[in-house]
């Protein structure tokens, strides 16, 4: 319940970006304010302060005011309000998160399934596909195809997706994941197929669509409900770790991971801009864990996970 | 490994919009200079040849060179880097293979105690966590205000060979293994964790209890033992894939040169033979573990070595 109410709470908070930047900072998160102002105890003081050490040259963002109306964590160095980033990065992050889970558990559904009903060379053709890409090492696989992507698109036929677009790490991050969650589920699937219950449908004539439908899936959607919190904890993460590697979500647009990049070059002098996000990400990561492991407990005690990030 | 040659290869030039002479001429070129780019690498060749034409320059010959610095064999560079990756690993398994196995031990002989969910807390916590970031907190607590005092000790950030001075070898990658190691400690006490909870109401335990044995040694020689075998499959995995590239995120914040390194330097410039070098030494280490791993098996469970 602790992991409910914290996903719960970042979410809530994440989704009140614009109204946050809107109407409480009166900030613009995305474009670049160079010559902005802000006010601290009173008096106006640029956000990108003139450099006083060393030669002068340069400026260096203003670091945490911790006041909510004024660049609360400070600003990075292009003079936006890092807070306020940090509030629209959630957003992509969770959204990233949530819908590569989604896609991932779908699509796994469907391969594992087939895979373990249907048995013989279906299943021995994407069984060998989950070994291939099983073996192959996932975070590099997730980067070799976003730098692949990310330079020009994605152009299959009548689809195309523009290289900045947020479904090309969407769509990346389901794909490396699917081998995870479609195994298990696969050999759960072919268990249940020497179950009295499935022999008895198969025997009354069913056909194999109304048996996966009526009869497969209920049994297997527990595990499945088990395995979705911990695939966007673990989405979260691999989001973030390419957007870091600047191969994920696009500039402007904002994710934990890019503000972390951002934070990079101002680690010495202004650490808040790349720890605040980590911190949001560590929390985000620990409740929908705790999240999982409460799941597990409910719905199937005896399920074993392979967690690998 | 085959396989995976193949599906490397497909990615980075079958994919549709993806056209790596346009890259190596540059964005300004003229399409003449891209089609004679095209012809100087064999790019205008169907895919078959390339990809026999590529797999004998990394293999047999061993002269496949990069496309974007060229003259720079791939061979030599993942040779040269090799060692890195190998040294950060290596500590690093140390570290949480201790630090796993004792968290998981403890957690389940404390098994509703206090301490048994705080530990497992930690291990959430340690998964959570992202490798880099961890890595660059340490850098600031390390290398930042602190560094004049308390940890004036810790070197700069980058690579020492073991053979040039063990000291500073460890020295330097103290705080990366550290923080390489975290997120697996985190994984493995929990997987020990459940795996000797179930072990623990497993028969061979029961008569193991009945006979009168200690407690302790009933966790430590019974269920240990055959609880091992899960962490023994997970530790072959994850050290073949994080000696293939996967300590690409650790190696990028430290500033090791390794073959993660390298990897992400030629990713960044699409410079494909490089890739196709480091993906396939990476997908060498991956197959090797899993056989290590299988013959693992026989030494620790007896039911393997009947079938």
């Amino acid at each position: 319940m602790m992991g409910l109410a914290v996903c719960l709470f970042v979410v809530t908070i994440c989704l009140l970006a614009p109204v946050y930047a809107h109407d409480i900072a009166h900030v613009n998160a995305f474009a670049s304010n160079l010559q902005g102002t802000t006010i601290i105890n009173g008096k106006r003081i640029l956000v990108l302060q003139n450099n006083t050490q060393g030669l002068g040259f340069g400026v260096t963002p203003i670091g945490p005011t911790w006041n909510f109306s004024h660049y609360f964590l400070g600003s990075d160095n292009q003079g936006r309000d890092v807070f306020a980033r940090l509030l629209y990065g959630g957003r992509n992050s969770l959204l990233i998160g949530t819908s590569s889970a989604i896609l991932c558990c779908a699509a796994a559904a469907v391969l594992g399934v087939v895979a373990g009903y249907f048995g013989g060379p279906i299943d021995w053709v994407l069984s060998r596909i989950f070994d291939i890409v099983w073996a192959f090492p996932i975070y590099l696989l997730a980067i070799s195809l976003s730098v692949v992507l990310l330079t020009s698109g994605l152009n299959l036929g009548p689809v195309h997706v523009g290289p900045g677009s947020l479904l090309l790490p969407i769509f990346i991050i389901a794909a490396v994941f699917v081998p995870y969650v479609a195994r298990p589920l696969r050999g759960i699937v072919i268990s249940l197929r020497e179950r009295e219950f499935i022999q008895a449908a198969i025997g009354s004539g069913a056909s194999d669509l109304r048996i996966l439908w009526k009869e497969v899936l209920p049994n297997v959607a527990p595990s499945i409900i088990v395995f979705l919190p911990l695939m966007v904890a673990f989405d979260m993460l691999t989001e973030s770790a390419l957007s870091f590697l600047s191969i994920g979500v696009q500039p402007p647009a904002a994710s934990w991971g890019t503000i972390i990049n951002d934070g990079l070059g101002l680690l010495y002098t202004r650490p808040w801009v790349a720890i605040a996000p980590g911190i949001m990400i560590v929390i985000t990561a620990v409740s929908l864990n705790i999240l999982g492991d409460g799941a597990r407990d409910a719905f199937d005690p005896k399920a074993k996970l392979r967690g690998s990030i | 490994m085959f396989a995976i040659s193949i599906l490397v290869f497909l990615i980075f030039f079958a994919t549709p919009g993806v056209d790596p002479a346009a890259r190596i001429a540059g964005r300004s070129a003229t399409p003449q200079v891209v089609q004679q780019v095209k012809h100087e690498f064999g790019l205008d060749r169907p895919l078959p040849v390339r990809y026999v034409l590529m797999m004998d320059h990394l293999f047999i010959k061993q002269d496949l060179s990069s496309y974007i610095n060229i003259g720079d064999r791939v061979v030599p560079q993942i040779e040269s880097a090799a060692p890195v990756t190998l040294s950060l690993v290596l500590g690093a398994a140390v570290i949480w293979l201790v630090v796993g196995i004792a968290g998981g031990v403890i957690a389940a002989a404390n098994r509703g105690k206090f301490i048994d969910p705080l530990i497992m807390f930690f291990g959430i916590a340690a998964i959570s966590v992202p490798a880099y970031w961890l890595g660059q907190v340490v850098n600031l607590i390390t290398q930042s205000k602190l560094h004049a005092s308390l940890f004036s000790w810790v070197p700069p950030s980058g690579y020492v060979a073991l053979s040039a001075s063990p000291g500073e070898w460890a020295l330097h990658l103290l705080f990366p293994w550290l923080t390489l190691a975290a997120l697996y400690a985190g994984i493995y006490a929990r997987v020990l964790r459940a795996e000797l909870v179930n072990a623990l109401n497993e028969d061979y335990v029961r008569t193991a209890r009945a006979k009168g044995l200690s407690e302790r040694r009933i966790l430590i020689r019974h269920a240990l033992r055959c609880s091992l075998i899960s962490i023994v499959s997970l530790f072959g995995l994850d050290f073949g894939s994080l000696i293939g590239g996967a300590a690409l995120l650790t190696e990028v914040v430290f500033g090791l040169p390794g073959v993660g390194l390298l990897t992400y330097t030629a990713l960044q410039n699409l410079d494909l033979p490089v890739i196709m070098g480091a993906v396939m030494y990476g997908a060498f280490f991956v197959v090797l573990a899993n056989t290590v791993v299988d013959v693992a098996y026989a030494f620790l469970d007896p039911r393997v070595r009947l079938v």
